[in-house]
């Protein structure tokens, strides 16, 4: 399973030079800030838009090559597409919108799979229903649907939840985690939206002003404040990966193990897989030079800072790695343990005379951790 | 109740019958035309869609002596016509269906183009994606989606042409049982001494005759509306 994208083309306000890789099957975030070229890139590789120059593959179907004159038809291309807006035929019920394409696919997905789609979406009641008398939700879950049936060998999501309010977008995403957990089809989720990203992705591309600018693993690269649309975000900061061990007999709070370390969080409810991911904002991440007690603050965390950078502006990120050992600060990139980040004042950090491989300690109030992100 | 005189369900059934072919002759081109204007962007959209429009402007004589110098027996084309297929329109009933269909075309158009005119070009490319060729999205999506704006066109365009007087009367003159439809009977008995009865008859059958079809053509694209939303 690999998918290889390649693109130089020249729009009226900007150049887009695009080139990553997937190499595994899952989410990859194609993330950017909205007109940064992240639609036009989704357009070509679909074969809606043909690019100057450059190629594309899907494991070695090539789909686009400049240099060979190899274009593939949309048709041919085997790309499932779900839109922002959900075109959805309106003149077609719900069941011939799904078979649209199966219909039209010599390949088609084996009949229990076809079920097992139709099922997991929930869609099953609406089959003789028109489009028009659908939620955003439904007509969501339906493109969808009607996408996966077509049997495709990727699926493009392009923001197929910005079209929805905030309800609906819950509604959705349990299907997308479904999607990426139970199919072994690669999927390029385009999104402007971090917590989408977080909650979601396996990797992620970072676009800007067309380029490309990094990709990698969702974790490594949300804790990245040197890539411009990353940085001082709102909402930039780390995921992490923790296993749920306990609860409280109340069931106000959850305890979980992170890199050896014990954190309190909001309670999570009793998930079948205990293995979660944290979103904490690197703007909700206090730094001590020694534990701080009598503070309401659940989670002090034992920590070694491992590079500090200094920005333009009053702020500056502070990136830590789990644990106070000699070696932490050595091992910190390649030993696997969780990193943090910290965005605080430029005053505070001179106040603390903070510096590279100090051990300090990451203050994190529960609260602040978005703990609604399940994962595998 | 009012009889009718044989001559008068004459002009009748021909009337229909010269109404009826127009309409489904044009019926194809209307629908392409209208899909061109509607959906697509090419050179020279504008003048087509003049061109359309012109016999809604045009004083249909204009448009019977137009005929008449291109299609005439001894005009090019329709010397033509009479040589290599021995269709001949001029003096013929089907001359004046020719007419009817060339001067209610911009009905059809315009009724086709509106159902069409809002249609999101995205969908497209979604069946695109799905592995639909052009010819399949024409059979899939756009004829589906223009199918009441087929309908409420042709019906329109139906009741228009059975009161096509001018163009017909240029054209292919005014012979009975072969081109003398309600419109040229009514003319014609006004003309006569102590036609006036007659005239007042057949224009009541008109009226009823227009009045059927708006009725037919509202059922119609009711029925469709009720159906798309069900």
């Amino acid at each position: 399973m690999s998918i290889g994208v390649n693109l130089q083309h020249d729009l009226k306000s900007f150049r887009i030079s695009a080139e990553f890789n997937i190499a595994e099957p899952g989410i990859t975030a194609l993330f950017g800030p909205s007109g940064s070229g992240k639609t036009t890139l989704v357009n070509m590789i679909a074969g809606l838009m043909r690019p100057d120059q450059g190629h594309i593959q899907i494991n070695d179907h090539v789909l686009f090559d400049g240099a060979r004159g190899i274009n593939v038809p949309v048709r041919q291309r085997r790309v499932g597409c779900v839109f922002q807006d959900n075109r959805l035929f309106p003149h077609m019920t719900v069941r011939d919108n799904l078979f649209y394409g199966a219909r039209r696919n010599p390949h088609k997905l084996p009949e229990d799979e076809q079920q097992a789609v139709l099922e997991m979406l929930g869609i099953a009641p609406l089959l003789d229903r028109r489009p028009n008398l659908l939620s955003g939700g439904e007509k969501q879950r339906v493109t969808l649907g009607r996408a996966l049936l077509a049997n495709p060998d990727m699926l493009l999501l392009d923001e197929p939840l910005s079209a929805l309010d905030h309800p609906r977008k819950q509604e959705i995403l349990p299907y997308l985690e479904w999607l990426r957990d139970h199919r072994s089809i690669p999927i390029l989720y385009v999104t402007h939206a971090i917590d989408e990203v977080a909650r979601l992705a396996d990797h992620m591309v970072v676009i800007d002003q067309g380029k490309t600018l990094a990709s990698g693993s969702v974790f490594d690269m949300l804790g990245r404040t040197d890539l411009p649309p990353l940085a001082g975000r709102f909402d930039a900061g780390t995921v992490l990966r923790a296993r749920i061990v306990s609860r409280d007999p109340k069931a106000e709070v959850s305890f979980l193990e992170c890199g050896g370390q014990r954190l309190v969080v909001p309670y999570l409810g009793r998930p079948k897989n205990p293995v979660i991911r944290l979103h904490v904002r690197a703007r909700d991440v206090m730094i001590a030079r020694t534990p701080p007690h009598d503070i309401s603050a659940n989670n002090i965390i034992p920590v070694t800072i491992t590079k500090i950078s200094d920005e333009p502006g009053d702020a500056i990120d502070v990136t830590m790695c789990f644990g106070q050992d000699a070696d932490a600060a050595l091992l910190a990139d390649t030993s696997g343990r969780p990193k943090i980040h910290a965005r605080i004042t430029k005053w505070s950090g001179s106040r603390l005379k903070l510096h590279l491989h100090q051990k300090v300690f990451a203050v994190i109030k529960s609260v602040t951790v978005n703990g609604q992100l399940r994962d595998q | 109740m009012i009889s009718l005189t044989p001559a008068e369900i004459e002009a009748l059934l021909l009337s229909l019958r010269i109404s009826g072919v127009a309409v489904i002759c044009a019926l194809p081109f209307a629908i392409i035309t209208a899909t061109a204007l509607a959906l697509g962007r090419f050179p020279g959209r504008f003048i087509l869609d003049a061109l359309v429009h012109l016999p809604l402007i045009l004083p249909p004589v204009v448009m019977g002596y137009l005929l008449l110098i291109v299609m005439g027996t001894r005009a090019p084309l329709g010397a033509w016509l009479y040589e290599t297929f021995d269709i001949r329109f001029v003096f013929s009933w089907t001359g004046a269906a020719l007419a009817s269909a060339i001067v209610s075309f911009p009905f059809q158009v315009r009724a086709i183009r509106l159902s069409l005119e809002n249609v999101n070009l995205g969908l497209y490319q979604a069946a695109e994606t799905l592995g639909a060729g052009p010819i399949d999205r024409f059979f899939s999506l756009t004829l589906p989606m223009a199918l009441p704006g087929i309908i409420a066109g042709a019906i329109t365009a139906f009741a228009a042409s059975l009161g096509e007087f001018g163009a017909i009367i240029t054209f292919v003159s005014n012979i009975p049982g072969e081109t003398r439809t309600l419109p040229l009977a009514i003319y014609t008995a006004i003309q006569t001494p102590g036609g006036e009865l007659a005239a007042a008859r057949l224009a009541a059958l008109s009226i009823g005759l227009a009045f059927t079809g708006l009725l037919l053509s509202e059922l119609a694209l009711r029925r469709i509306r009720k159906r798309a939303t069900s």
